[in-house]
């Protein structure tokens, strides 16, 4: 904790502890000094930091990008660093389709879009239970088999093959896929599938996400939702040795990993 | 002969008149042009100016801002394409790099300059005002030539230009005709001998290639601004940002800044000024950001000077802001508002932070007399310019997803009837109105 947060502190708790502690009678002798130093102290409690400089993104991704209840606007806290980056890119860049965000992101350089995206992934905020499956039995079951086996006879690879073991993504650049509202990953893949959603090029998610019908995606994101996260709820460090990712992806570096099929793999 | 033909050989008699002198207004000054066109081959693909004149011209498109136009959004930089809403339909931006098919590539430098001076294509078609030739007119032939000098040193992009969706008339070649004959005359620029040779430079780069007026001035119901000299402020078309009056203190008139002020406001995007924090948002961080902060020091200080003496322009009897008589009414929602969203930033009493948040007591852009910038940047937040100088900016969260029409039209109310801020109220429909454009 910095001096000025211990500072911020100190001063929040001096301005209404004694309102709370004191009896009445000392309350009111009290209560003009107390009032006096509030008004002082109301000054904003402004701090040079990356978090103060990004409300914009926490009004509505909720304090600490730890995501609100509306089910749409994303948790951000804890998702790998280059995902968020690229995200914020394809914003920029008109491959996502969300004209708020992207006049948010407009006049932002890459650097400062890089560091964004580090301040988010470096949050470590726990996340909200599972939501309760709304799906049948088959539903669920059809989803589990998409996640840990894909299906071969329609071209889906398994979740787990990129997203890992554990669906908490690969640093720096892989999503996971736990943590995440029904309606958001309902929304996302099927973004991904009509074209609305879109990331660099090769876009592997996008082939993927047309691979599924619209039941497959229900199924999905109510299986996916309808888990827990369990620790410790961090993307792996870096991309398993021995793997290769079954397609090229224009959002992961080819170096971090190795596509099925390739020497060189694919470029950026 | 009747009297019935006699007066229908007269109309058509008027009418031919009236048609010739469109063709004649639409060509005046174009011979000696005509025939360096004819005389001129495009240069072959490959072909290179010199390096110095090539940079020179890169400098020109910045200060022209030709590329956010002629670029679409995540598109190859000047091969057009982007999509411009007018009151008449939309305009699609044209490909600006040499491909031969697409681009420039079988233009000759005339035939650029005639774009610029006169308005028209190398096929001689007349252009749409949406790109404002209005301005580049005042351009020099030397400027035009190193801007095709620079255009001709890029990569070719064969990427068709989409045809415009203008609607009926206005998609035809008459209608042009008709409205240049009206509002466009081919024009040089005109040094005042009785300014300095900076002021002079400072006006040709605003009212040419800057083409400031294009969203600082107002049109009338045909689109047409009064001209290059006029920067009385006006409501960007379908983008519904007011570009604010360059000539108005009550606005965004510069006349009691330090020019030291300007330069930095149009450098970084900022300036910390005795009074506050001063940013450009909306529409002018755009221009910074690809336009004026890659000018030199000398030319911003130039453009300054210039803009400095717009106020005396002015006529000061015009209310940018209608002073509200009345003592405000009580308003508890818009109080509780502003304590519990905005308070931590722009202080308790509007003071705001130097460097990070605007001040909103005795800030201007919160009393003008036409809300919409306001109202915008509540609605949809933003970041300054993230620019050398003024990198990493502070945030405004956008709080239309959040707050009601009712809400942010109280909470604007608060902000410009308080700490003796002078505004008018806000009404709920006023918000409605600036929601969900961009």
């Amino acid at each position: 904790m910095s001096i000025t947060h211990l500072k911020n502190a100190l001063r929040r708790v001096s301005c209404w502890l004694p309102t709370r502690v004191h009896s009445t009678v000392l309350r009111g002798a009290l209560l003009a000094t107390v009032l006096a130093g509030c008004v002082a102290q109301a000054a904003p409690q402004f701090e040079n930091t990356t978090a103060q400089r990004l409300q914009a993104c926490t009004t509505c991704h909720g304090a600490q990008g730890r995501a609100t209840p509306n089910g749409y606007q994303p948790r951000l806290a804890g998702k790998p660093a280059g995902y968020l980056f690229h995200q914020l890119l394809n914003f920029r860049e008109a491959r996502r389709d969300y004209g708020p965000m992207t006049s948010l992101v407009d006049p932002l350089g890459d650097a400062y879009l890089q560091e964004i995206g580090e301040y988010f992934a470096s949050l470590d905020i726990a996340y909200p239970p599972p939501q309760a499956a709304t799906a049948s039995r088959a539903t669920l079951q059809r989803g589990e088999q998409l996640v840990r086996h894909g299906d071969a006879s329609q071209g889906t690879p398994a979740c787990q093959q990129c997203h890992g073991e554990a669906m908490m993504g690969v640093a720096p650049d892989i999503p996971g896929l736990l943590g995440l509202p029904r309606d958001y990953l309902n929304a996302q893949l099927g973004a991904w599938r009509n074209g609305k959603r879109q990331a660099q090029a090769p876009d592997c998610m996008a082939q993927v996400a047309r691979s599924l019908s619209p039941e497959d995606i229900n199924a999905l994101s109510q299986w996916l939702a309808a888990q827990a996260v369990a620790a410790p709820a961090k993307p792996l460090p870096e991309w398993p040795a021995n793997r290769k990712m079954p397609l090229p992806c224009g959002g992961v570096s080819i170096e971090a990993a190795p596509v099925a099929g390739s020497q060189t793999g694919s470029s950026r | 002969m009747s009297a019935r033909l006699k007066l229908l050989a007269l109309a058509l008699l008027i009418l031919g008149a009236l048609a010739a002198a469109v063709v004649m207004l639409n060509v005046r000054g174009e011979g000696d042009l005509s025939e360096e066109i004819a005389a001129t081959a495009a240069p072959a693909a490959g072909w290179r100016a010199s390096d110095e004149v090539i940079a020179r011209g890169a400098y020109l498109a910045r200060a022209g801002n030709c590329q956010a136009c002629h670029s679409a959004r995540g598109g190859a930089p000047y091969a057009g394409g982007r999509a411009i809403e007018t009151p008449f339909g939309t305009v699609f931006s044209s490909n600006l790099t040499p491909d031969a098919e697409h681009g420039l590539g079988r233009w000759s430098a005339p035939q650029f300059w005639r774009a610029l001076h006169h308005g028209r294509s190398a096929d001689g078609r007349l252009l749409t005002p949406a790109f404002p030739y209005d301005n580049t007119t005042l351009v020099s032939r030397a400027d035009s030539d190193a801007l095709y000098a620079y255009l001709r040193s890029l990569a070719p992009v064969p990427q068709a230009a989409r045809p415009h969706e203008l609607r009926f008339p206005f998609n035809t070649q008459v209608a042009l005709a008709v409205w240049r004959a009206l509002y466009f005359e081919p024009r040089e620029f005109q040094a005042d001998a009785s300014q300095s040779a900076d002021w002079n430079r400072g006006a040709y780069l605003v009212q040419g290639l800057g083409h400031c007026n294009a969203c600082h001035a107002s049109r009338n119901a045909l689109g047409a601004t009064h001209g290059p000299l006029d920067l009385g402020g006006g409501l960007i078309p379908m983008h519904n940002w007011y570009a604010p009056s360059l000539a108005d203190r009550r606005e965004a008139g510069v006349a009691d800044w330090d020019r030291a002020e300007i330069v930095a406001l149009l450098k970084t995007g900022a300036v910390n000024r005795a009074s506050g924090l001063v940013t450009a948002s909306g529409p002018m961080g755009e221009v910074v950001l690809r336009s004026t902060q890659y000018l030199s020091e000398a030319d911003l200080g130039a453009m300054a000077t210039y803009l400095q003496t717009l106020g005396a322009l002015a006529d000061a009897t015009q209310a940018a802001t209608a002073p509200n008589a009345k003592r405000p009414k009580p308003n508890p929602r818009g109080e509780k508002l502003y304590a519990d969203r905005c308070a931590t930033c722009h202080g308790d009493h509007g003071e705001g932070v130097p460097g990070a948040y605007a001040p909103l007591a005795g800030n201007r852009a919160v009393t003008m007399r036409r809300p919409a910038n306001l109202v915008r940047i509540v609605l949809e937040g933003g970041f300054a310019p993230d620019a050398p100088g003024h990198p990493r900016p502070f945030g405004m969260p956008p709080f239309g997803q959040t707050l009601d029409n009712e809400d942010i039209a109280a909470l604007l109310t608060h902000l410009r009837t308080s700490w003796g801020n002078q505004g008018t109220e806000i009404s709920a429909l006023q918000v409605n109105r600036y929601r969900g454009t961009r």
